[in-house]
């Protein structure tokens, strides 16, 4: 048998398994299996799928991480040719709403990881759904307080282009720096929002019932993404907002 | 199924070393400590995304494989970030080499 198949089959074979049949076949390999219905048919069981698939969710984040890298690599060879000229520039950035931002966004790590452990738990859909909307409410409070930040910097004539201003001693480096603080940020707020969205598509399927300790492939892989943003503010808020604190 | 399930307790102590380590970071950039004002914050930001990646990402209960992947990931920024800055800080150190 060219595809190996026919080991499942212990009796003779009264069929030759044409690629028409290979439809009937299949309830046989998967009783074999004696699987979850959730289990796709080219693994060997549910540990192996969810294992697959976190791996697959890691591979992902490392290009992410090489992704956000690049900026943070931009960052570090600007910094370090005008230090001070950054440090100027961030004093401008409001720490009280960087503060709130990241307990924000560790208020929602915690309510994901709290949606994950639901879900592998078997708690009820509504406390699934419940903690998956909690972390939506706080992701979008970040984003909220991030229009606030923007909209700022807009009155202030600190975006970069023909109508920066800047009254300080290095208006180079200080363009150079909100540059940079708009690309990050910018790109971190665009991973809330795709986030926010993966989110509501994963709170659709808690509240069917789709997922219990048996399968919670999803919520888990989405977690891993939430948590991975989170990651990224974590570093951005000391890098862009605290440099020239002890200034003030 | 296999997936270690850590208890809620785990998450919530997690949590709040991570507001402890934020409340940190604020406070001692209002300090100026020289050179070691940068070298604390990224300290406090590792050790954060650190405890973020063990426990809240699972790490810690995944497979040997897993936990190769994703520290190949911050290998090779690691990997970026000082062959670039090898580059970048050694230029002039030769008179006459700078342009």
């Amino acid at each position: 048998m060219p595809d190996g198949r026919a080991e499942h089959f212990p009796g003779p074979i009264h069929q030759p398994p044409l690629a028409a049949n290979v439809d009937a076949i299949q309830p046989g390999v998967h009783a074999e299996h004696a699987g979850h219905p959730k289990l796709q048919h080219h693994f060997d069981d549910m540990e192996q799928q969810v294992e697959a698939s976190t791996l697959g969710m890691w591979v992902f984040l490392v290009t992410e991480i090489m992704f956000f890298g690049g900026l943070f690599m931009a960052y570090l060879v600007y910094r370090w040719a005008n230090p001070t000229g950054f440090q100027e520039a961030s004093n401008h950035l409001n720490v009280t709403w960087g503060a709130v931002n990241t307990a924000v966004l560790i208020c929602s790590s915690l309510t994901m990881a709290l949606a994950v452990r639901a879900a592998q738990t078997s708690a009820p859909a509504r406390t699934q759904v419940g903690w998956i909307v909690a972390t939506m409410v706080l992701g979008a409070a970040f984003l909220g307080v991030k229009v606030i930040e923007y909209a700022d910097k807009f009155a202030h004539h600190l975006v970069p282009g023909p109508n920066f201003v800047w009254e300080g001693h290095y208006p180079a480096a200080a363009e150079i720096f909100y540059s940079l603080y708009f690309c990050m940020t910018g790109l971190h707020a665009l991973h809330m929002i795709i986030g926010l969205g993966i989110m509501a598509v994963i709170a659709i399927m808690a509240w069917r019932g789709q997922f219990d300790s048996h399968y919670y492939t999803p919520v888990e892989v989405s977690g891993l993404y939430w948590h991975f943003v989170d990651i990224v503010w974590i570093f951005l808020f000391p890098l862009l907002y605290l440099i020239g604190y002890h200034y003030h | 199924m296999s997936g270690h399930v850590a208890p809620k307790s785990l998450y919530y102590l997690i949590f709040l070393a991570l507001m402890i380590g934020t409340g940190l970071t604020v406070l001692v950039a209002r300090f100026d400590l020289g050179p070691l004002n940068n070298i604390v914050m990224l300290s406090v930001a590792c050790v954060k995304a650190l405890l973020v990646i063990l426990f809240f990402m699972h790490v810690r209960w995944s497979s040997r494989l897993t936990w190769v992947v994703a520290g190949s990931g911050f290998f090779w920024l690691l990997i970026l970030f000082s062959i670039t800055m090898a580059d970048y800080m050694s230029r002039g150190w030769v008179p006459g080499t700078l342009r």
